[in-house]
């Protein structure tokens, strides 16, 4: 069977080569083999010397092709690509383009005479110098490629390369470059049974459909270029990825005007690429140009766009109808819907349900305002800062305070209904299952309370505080602990389950889906565990704790990280989506909507994410740090501050 | 996570039951009327069946197989635990043969020594410190390091499903596929490593001059010496069937077709048969390969 596995040049070399010409082997009585400088797909390339120039030491090139087939026609064939290289190469006059001396047949083998060029081929280069390689080095290369690609181009037909690459692409001590092999292998149908291994990598999509057109050397010069700069082999990644590695995110020497040219070349539509190799050199010499010019300007004046624009709340205040919140929506200040002053910081997370507004605040009490006006309703006052969300269930208020009591009252007047005494502060948020509240507190118990009676039915006591909120699952209710492990206790009785230990508290309330249970954990990871055995299915590592929850929207996982980040993960497998960085610790939870992921920071920021992208949409600086997470309810986005208020910002 | 016990605490006097009453909810499972045939009459717990043919055109069968099925019955309910490992050679002078076994046998080896016996008895084997998909992933880059080492001229596909209870973990590399069958339908869970698929990723057309090119891989194990892994997590049901196969079958049925294949046969192995003799009545250009597994939760 005829299958082929094709490969990077290097892995290709272990490959026992059949039969190349032993040094001192004399062809046409005139050219005597000094070694084999390469090795290709049909055959070697020697370093000869020409014996017709006995005073002179003449080297030349000698490339081989072995015609191995006894198929007359694919012989045929062979000699007349063969005999079109010679002649292509024999028309071209370039300082870029070897020049050929000669060419003949012996043995069924072809071979050209063609002038020898010193120095390394790029792809060799690549092997010598270990590092990313300097852009400057690089757009020098490039803007000599984009020169004889202009020339061949020029002729009637055009002179298409096909195979630009960095193994055909020499370069001399002096650095000037050089195009070798004109195309004695690609145009070889190379077997079309049996499944390869290995793609060409710098070859545009429409290669594949057999065009050839200048556009198509084109982007196989912007992915030599790409390979050069970031060091990723083409080959060894799926076709067409070249925007998953933008050059300047590893290698800083590149500007994003060079990255964009790059990207411009390595377009998928041919028709939006440069439309000629010389308007793409005229594109390089401007950004070095530039990159030159501004290089020191830029350095000095390296201030983030986004915090230059950004108003701080404090140097608004002279405006007390803005209040302190400010917003910038494309260099515009967008206005909160209303903003309600509490008498301490807010950290409590606020809750909508029937257009009510429920949160807690440091000043002991628990607010119920109008969500659409911001209207106070009523309040009620415990005898400790309130941490906890509230959770609604009926027509009641569910909320654990600092005080160490848990209560139930009235969602729509604030009466009390029924308290629980805890031993312990409680800052965990409750969640209702089964006409029951389950939450934890600083006593070490997870409390499962007849949400009607607040009878407690069982508790479960863990070994360090409890500050995560459970999720509840059919059989199982998780939630995780300061003593480092995430607990599945029975739904039913109470008991354990089964338990999984990270490295550090988990503050962090776990969620479940699709039998998955995510949670953060101080240790900077985040988990998914199978919700039956607890087995760690994934786990992905932030550069911070992480102390915030997961919210899952279409099978992605969104969680904030004290390193800044917002992450979006794949909830199968872990896998990254995007990461946003907010320039600030990240301790609350994200709001997720069909569009928008929305994420408060410490930096006192809330931020509208796109939910797709992860590009920013808008911000809003607060005056304080935002430990409240944010919550979506109809066309409005509700946070509180440590600066005191609850906010209503427009989605 | 480790099974010691911990009673909660029970303080007296302010307890109202003596525990939370639980409506077991409908299952999740697939619909009865919708469950297939090949599920109702295979017994209660998980089924595998595999086969695998050299196709009508091919001198040599390069596809390989493993099947482990461990699944163990406690506390009067059937554990699911199986390994299913798919592969397809690739590579001259018949080496893709002994490719698809070499990395087949070494990630079943793998996955054995790391997931196993912490799996089966955590009380003796502790627990690992690292994530299911860590360990499949490793699984498989050792496959490729053995490969890579052993045969350099040869390349594998490689798919490969781990069962624990209610939950297959997927791991892949190259054009082979896996699917599960739900309602009724075909859903494919892994993603062609192949030129073409990426070409149709990127919204190229693919031309008829492109059909000699659609068997390119850019991922395959032993092509280097570092390899990036595919994972995939899916939750199994009552009436829930995962299907492995090589391109062998996807390339001649289409998924409706496989879907209604196994809609329509009333005994695993039947099916599994038939799907192989359809694709070779269709030209059995390629060697093809299948594994099947039912889960009938009764």
């Amino acid at each position: 069977m005829e299958t082929l596995k094709l490969q990077p040049e290097q892995s290709g070399q272990r490959k026992a080569m059949s039969a190349t010409l032993p040094p001192g082997t004399v062809l046409q009585g005139r050219y005597q083999i000094i070694k084999v400088i390469g090795l290709g797909g049909m055959g070697a390339v020697y370093q000869v010397r020409d014996r017709h120039f006995q005073a002179a030491q003449r080297l030349c090139a000698l490339k081989e092709m072995i015609v191995n087939t006894s198929d007359p026609s694919k012989r045929r064939l062979a000699a007349q690509i063969f005999e079109r290289e010679a002649n292509i190469l024999a028309a071209l006059n370039h300082p870029s383009i070897p020049k050929i001396h000669d060419y003949f047949t012996h043995e069924d083998r072809h071979y050209l005479v063609l002038e020898f060029v010193e120095g390394m081929d790029l792809e060799a280069v690549l092997r010598v110098v270990r590092a990313p390689l300097p852009a400057e080095r690089v757009v020098d290369w490039a803007i000599q490629i984009c020169d004889v690609l202009t020339y061949l181009h020029g002729h009637e037909p055009p002179i298409v390369f096909r195979d630009l690459k960095p193994s055909n692409i020499m370069v001399r001590p002096s650095n000037q470059i050089a195009l070798v092999d004109f195309g004695i292998a690609r145009t070889i149908n190379v077997g079309d049974r049996g499944t390869m291994i290995g793609t060409e990598g710098y070859s545009p999509p429409e290669q594949y459909r057999g065009v050839a057109s200048p556009q198509g050397d084109i982007y196989a010069l912007g992915a030599t270029m790409h390979h050069l700069l970031t060091r990723r082999d083409p080959r060894l990644h799926p076709p067409f990825t070249f925007a998953e590695e933008p050059p300047s995110r590893v290698n800083p020497s590149v500007s994003k005007e060079l990255e964009a040219i790059i990207m411009k070349a390595l377009e998928y539509d041919p028709t939006v690429r440069y439309s000629s190799a010389e308007e793409m050199k005229t594109a390089l010499l401007r950004c070095c140009a530039v990159s030159q010019s501004s290089a020191n300007i830029l350095a000095s004046l390296h201030i983030p766009v986004s915090v230059d624009h950004r108003l701080d709340a404090k140097a608004s205040s002279l405006e007390p109808q803005v209040g302190q919140g400010v917003a910038v929506l494309t260099g515009q200040s967008i206005m909160p819907i209303w903003q309600f002053r509490c008498e301490d910081e807010v950290r409590s997370s606020p809750v909508v349900v029937d257009g009510v507004l429920y949160v807690g605040c440091y000043d002991n009490n628990l607010y119920a305002l109008n969500a659409r006006t911001g209207e106070f309703l009523w309040k009620y006052a415990t005898d400790g800062g309130i941490a906890a969300t509230p959770c609604i269930w009926k027509d009641r208020v569910l909320f654990g305070s600092e005080d160490r009591i848990f209560y139930a009252v009235s969602a729509r007047s604030g009466r009390i209904l029924w308290t629980c005494p805890t031993e312990g502060r409680i800052r965990s948020s409750a969640r209702v299952e089964l006409e029951h509240a389950f939450f934890g507190s600083d006593d070490r118990r997870l409390y499962a309370v007849n949400a009607h009676n607040g009878q407690v039915v069982w508790r479960f006591e863990a070994l360090e505080t409890i500050r995560s909120s459970p999720a509840i699952g059919d059989e199982m209710v998780y939630v995780g602990s300061d003593d480092h492990h995430l607990y599945a206790v029975d739904l039913q009785t109470g008991r354990q389950r089964w338990k999984f230990r990270t490295n550090r508290n988990i503050i962090s309330s776990p969620v479940l889906h699709n039998g998955l249970v995510v949670f953060g954990s101080m240790d900077w990871n985040v988990y998914a565990l199978d919700e039956h055995s607890g087995w760690s299915v994934w786990r992905f590592r932030t550069d911070h704790v992480v102390v915030g929850s997961p919210r899952v929207m279409g099978e992605v996982v969104y969680i904030g990280s004290a390193d800044g980040y917002l992450y979006a993960l794949e909830l199968g497998n872990g896998r990254l989506v995007w990461k946003f960085n907010t320039g600030n610790q990240v301790v609350s939870t994200p709001a997720v909507t069909e569009k928008s992921v929305y994420i408060s920071t410490l930096g006192g920021d809330i931020i509208s994410v796109n939910r797709k992208t992860g590009k920013e949409q808008w911000r809003f600086k607060t005056g304080a740090p935002v430990p409240s997470s944010p919550c979506v309810y109809e066309d409005a986005v509700y946070v509180g501050s440590n600066d005191h208020y609850v906010y209503a910002l427009p989605v | 996570m480790s099974f010691s016990s911990q009673d909660s605490t029970i303080s007296q006097g302010e307890y109202s039951d003596r525990a939370i009453p639980v409506k077991r909810r409908a299952s999740q499972g697939v619909s009865s009327e919708l469950k297939p045939a090949i599920v109702r009459t295979a017994p209660r717990g998980l089924t595998v069946v595999q086969n695998s043919h050299i196709g009508r055109v091919r001198q040599h069968n390069e596809d390989a197989w493993l099947v482990l099925d461990l699944s163990y019955r406690e506390n009067d309910a059937h554990v699911m635990v199986a390994l299913l490992i798919l592969a397809d050679g690739m590579g001259g002078h018949a080496s893709g043969d002994l490719a698809s076994a070499l990395a087949a046998r070494t990630a079943a080896a793998c996955v054995m020594q790391d997931i196993m016996p912490s799996y089966l008895s955590p009380e003796v084997a502790g627990t690992p410190h690292y994530s299911l998909h860590e360990a499949l992933v490793h699984a498989v880059q050792v496959a490729n390091e053995t490969v890579y080492r052993n045969l350099p001229h040869a390349g594998t596909t490689l798919t490969m499903a781990l069962v624990l209870g209610r939950k297959a973990y997927v791991a892949h590399v190259g054009d082979s596929r896996a699917y599960v069958l739900e309602n009724g339908t075909l859903r494919r869970i892994t993603r062609d490593h192949s030129l073409a698929a990426r070409l149709v990723e990127t919204g190229q057309t693919i031309s008829e001059e492109m059909v000699g090119q659609r068997n390119i891989l850019y991922r395959a194990v032993g092509h280097s010496n570092t390899i990036e892994v595919d994972t995939y997590t899916e939750s199994l049901f009552d009436g829930s069937c995962l299907l492995l196969c090589s391109d062998g079958l996807w390339s001649k049925m289409s998924d409706a077709e496989i879907a209604e294949v196994l809609m329509g046969e009333t005994d695993a192995q039947f099916a599994v048969n038939k799907l192989i003799a359809m694709a070779n009545e269709r030209g059995g250009e390629d060697n093809i390969t299948v594994i099947l597994a039912v889960c009938n939760e009764g």
